[in-house]
């Protein structure tokens, strides 16, 4: 038998695979057909002090080696979003992460304190979405101090419920904001948020596709850097890793934790394999830790480093 | 995403046009794409015909965005992503189509396949008055039996879709109920087909981003509109505690209706 289970900052996962905010996640209802499907926790739609519709259409493009989105981090606001999260904390028996963002420190105490209200497992601030610049400024994950702020707002409000920062691969001081969160409490660092952002143009139309123009660039194209990203922090923290990019595949989710991924965020895998992608990631990872001869997912965590 | 040359506008009626794209693509009746018009929006619409290397879109005007789209001329271009979602599934011989408003969309489309396919169909379709009904010509010229209704009486009976439909049901035994229109009129179609016990197929609605089931938004009771429908069976409809009850905006927000 192996043994897929793995414990994150305290909370256990049955299985070593998260649907990633942003996916899917936008009710109780298809947060529990996630863990239905096999995921090991979930992750809500990220949820911000005021309600917001997001960019117009088209925000998610399919492309040759993946995703592009620019959804803008539509969420009906804080209120409402506390009330989603309460009602799936209550329905879904896999821990469930209270995803959020806010456009400035204060603003990151504040949701964290609402949605802390609905006793999710975990909260995760998300601190690297790109595709909302033009209003809130350079992501607070592309800096260390901004980052650290960020998160030091949100330990200040709330306590007893592990926090996770979201960070983004687009930093040149990954290290150091990656150094700069553990520091100032976060729990867990979630390894990470969409790359770029990136740009599809259609030539007939001769005009970006995105209503953003410019949106994240998610799927298998970003798996390489999105590993090289947990492999650089799990490098430079004490703190547990979960690995997010490109994971469609046993194979996929093996590698990151071999880059020192505890666990593994998926979320553009739903796009091709739908709700049961979880139960297949979690079937292949099985079948090759059993003929390599291993018992327990977490005797892989980082073991590429050894 | 594809640009798709307007090869002719129809009007249907003075709120319903029906663009004719030259745009290759296998699709079902109760498919549905994306259309994109550029620099402005994209929106989700049934495709109401695809043969020939033609897909076929019917517009209602109803915001600024469909507007833009009846303004449009044989030339101009639109941008297409899809084929999307599961269509109706042919079901039986003897079968009922029930469209009201713009609901019909899909269901001209549905009546010519189901027709070619031989099978016994009747279209009942309603309106509030004659001048917003569509699809009547086209129905019986594919050899449906049509049954016209309108809430003023200005065409055919006057009345519901959902009574002409129970008193059909009544009159004869019929193997599958086909229905698209606005969900108060569905959920009625759900339930008089589930008394009766007879299969039903209904084309959901929901707000709608991505198109094929990654950002959730379009979700109801669980499922995605985008990828697990449009097209739902009756029995896992009834089962459905939104449906007919709660829909959300584009913030994600909770309507209740």
């Amino acid at each position: 038998m192996v043994e897929l289970g793995v414990e994150l900052a305290g909370v256990r996962l049955s299985k070593p695979l998260i649907l990633a905010s942003g996916i899917v996640g936008v009710s109780a209802a298809t947060l529990k057909r996630a863990a239905k499907g096999g995921a090991g926790a979930v992750t809500m739609k990220s949820i911000g002090p005021e309600p917001r519709s997001g960019h117009p259409n088209p925000t998610v493009l399919e492309w040759e080696c993946g995703l592009v989105n620019a959804v803008g981090l539509s969420n009906p606001g804080m209120e409402e979003g506390a009330k989603d999260l309460a009602a799936a904390v209550k329905m879904v028996k896999a821990p469930v992460i209270g995803s959020f963002f806010a456009k400035d420190v204060a603003g990151f105490g504040d949701v964290a304190a609402k949605l802390a209200e609905a006793k999710p497992a975990m909260l995760e601030a998300n601190l690297s979405c790109p595709n909302t610049m033009r209003e809130s400024g350079v992501p607070f994950a592309y800096e260390p101090e901004h980052a650290a702020e960020a998160v030091k707002a949100v330990k200040g409000r709330v306590s007893g419920i592990p926090l996770i920062a979201k960070l983004s691969p687009n930093t040149h001081l990954l290290k150091e904001v990656a150094k700069a969160v553990e520091a100032a409490g976060a729990d867990v660092i979630n390894m990470g948020n969409t790359l770029g952002p990136g740009m599809i143009i259609n030539l007939e139309a001769r005009k970006p596709v995105l209503a953003n123009k410019a949106g994240g660039v998610s799927g298998p194209a970003i798996r390489p850097i999105a590993v090289r990203c947990v492999w650089d922090v799990y490098e430079a923290v004490k703190i547990p890793v979960i690995g997010t990019g490109g994971v469609c595949s046993g194979r996929d989710a093996l590698e990151m934790m071999m880059a020192g991924a505890t666990a593994v965020g998926i979320g553009s895998a739903v796009a091709g394999g739908g709700f049961k992608v979880f139960g297949k990631i979690s079937k292949e990872m099985e079948e090759w830790m059993g003929k390599n001869g291993f018992s327990s997912a977490k005797e892989l965590i980082g073991i590429a480093h050894r | 995403m594809r640009m798709a040359k307007i090869l002719e506008v129809r009007e249907e009626n003075p709120r319903i046009k029906t663009l004719i794209l030259e745009l290759g693509m296998k699709a079902v009746p109760g498919q549905f794409a994306m259309v994109w018009v550029p620099g402005m929006n994209e929106k989700p619409f049934s495709l109401s015909g695809c043969v020939e290397g033609k897909a076929w879109v019917t517009v209602a005007k109803v915001g600024a965005f469909s507007e833009r789209l009846h303004q449009m001329k044989a030339g101009e271009q639109v941008g297409i992503r899809g084929p999307f979602g599961n269509g109706f599934k042919m079901k039986g011989e003897k079968v009922a189509v029930v469209g009201g408003g713009c609901g019909s969309a899909p269901l001209g489309f549905l009546v010519d396949e189901l027709r070619k396919a031989g099978k016994k169909v009747d279209f009942v379709v309603g309106a509030k008055t004659k001048g917003e009904l569509f699809f009547v010509e086209r129905a019986r010229n594919a050899g449906a039996e049509v049954v016209v209704c309108t809430d003023d009486g200005s065409d055919g009976r006057k009345g519901f879709t959902t009574d002409a439909l129970a008193e059909l049901l009544g009159k004869e035994k019929l193997d599958c109920v086909y229905t698209c229109g606005p969900e108060m009129m569905m959920k009625k179609v759900v339930g008089i087909c589930g008394e009766k016990g007879v299969e039903c197929q209904a084309s959901l609605e929901r707000f709608m981003k991505c198109g094929f089931g990654v950002c959730g938004q379009c979700a109801i009771d669980g499922m995605l509109v985008c990828r697990d429908g449009p097209v739902f069976d009756g029995k896992k409809i009834a089962k459905m505690k939104e449906f007919g009850s709660l829909r959300r905006d584009a913030c994600g927000k909770e309507m209740r209706s």
